[in-house]
């Protein structure tokens, strides 16, 4: 908790702009995810550049926030997809990923990125927008939140699937 | 899940407060509005004083004012200034001996505590204030369409 701020926002960014990200950003685009989580990944981010930006555009969106002064830096993305049926789930937007720069931040343009992947998914015809985030990140977790996401109707499982181990009589 | 009545009535008193943040506002006048006991409001506030959310203005006109951090302050962070909602690590009630069945049993609560927790730990009150903001368009909405055309 911090109380002792009454207000850390900055400024709305003036002069930002939201596009879907064309091939030059590819790059830019896996600096900011490495420089976020600390993990380079160019193979998952080639693969879904290949996907979202070249492969039924109408429902896939790749969206990058960039500033007019600097365009080729990028500040933001958002990347999401129209799902439907998944255990009868109707059509729904299904967001990612979802980034800001971390010396961009508290400048809304988390915010704009939101507003443009649900301008496209109302375009595209849905009116629901999902997405699935780790409970422990309260940075995600908020933002969604302030966003005005509840949960949902769907809950997300998982179970260990190693191989179990054998005992020592082989049984 | 059932919140303690303290938990709540800060959070009734946090959110009144933090939507008019230039506002003193009296413990009579949220006691009154929400039909709750001033002794058991005042008690609350001052707890809330402590944790610097809020500040106490002295004379006439005074009151309580917001000092907190609107975007930063969860609902659990005020829920924590006055109870422990989930069982805390190795806290065991006694019952089940540990048995497995008791482990089991155990896994499932847990579960249900972690979503309680990230649930109050990700909703702000600059969040909750824009719910309630949606609650109070959906009622007026519902009332306008309720209401006969002339």
């Amino acid at each position: 908790m911090d109380a002792e701020t009454k207000t850390d926002e900055k400024p709305a960014h003036s002069s930002l702009k939201i596009r879907r990200a064309r091939s030059e950003d590819i790059d830019h685009v896996i600096a900011l995810d490495a420089r976020i989580t600390g993990l380079a990944k160019p193979d998952y981010w080639h693969d879904i550049f290949e996907r979202y930006r070249q492969r039924r555009l109408e429902e896939r969106f790749f969206l990058v926030a960039v500033s007019d002064q600097h365009p080729e830096t990028i500040l933001g993305y958002v990347v999401g997809e129209i799902r439907a049926w998944e255990f009868g789930s109707t059509p729904c937007g299904w967001v990612f990923a979802l980034s800001v720069d971390p010396d961009a931040r508290l400048q809304h343009i988390g915010e704009r990125l939101f507003e443009a992947i649900s301008d496209e998914f109302r375009r595209a015809g849905v009116d629901k927008l999902r997405t699935m985030v780790a409970r422990d990140t309260p940075l995600h977790m908020t933002f969604f939140r302030s966003e005005g996401m509840m949960a949902g109707p769907y809950i997300q499982l998982e179970k260990s699937i190693e191989a179990p181990t054998k005992s020592k009589t082989g049984s | 899940m059932k919140l303690q009545i303290a938990s709540r009535l800060a959070i009734y008193a946090l959110l009144d407060l933090a939507a008019h943040p230039d506002r003193q506002v009296s413990v009579a006048e949220i006691s009154e509005k929400y039909g709750i006991s001033t002794h058991h409001l005042a008690k609350v506030m001052h707890t809330l004083g402590r944790s610097n959310l809020v500040r106490a203005v002295r004379g006439a006109g005074g009151g309580y004012q917001f000092s907190g951090n609107a975007k930063r302050t969860t609902l659990l962070d005020i829920v924590q200034l006055f109870e422990s909602f989930v069982q805390e690590e190795g806290e065991q009630s006694g019952l089940g001996g540990n048995t497995e069945t008791d482990r089991a049993l155990r896994q499932v609560l847990d579960e249900i505590d972690d979503i309680a927790r990230a649930t109050l730990g990700s909703i702000t009150i600059a969040t909750m204030l824009k719910l309630i903001d949606a609650h109070r368009v959906r009622d007026r909405n519902d009332t306008e369409m309720a209401a006969p055309h002339a």
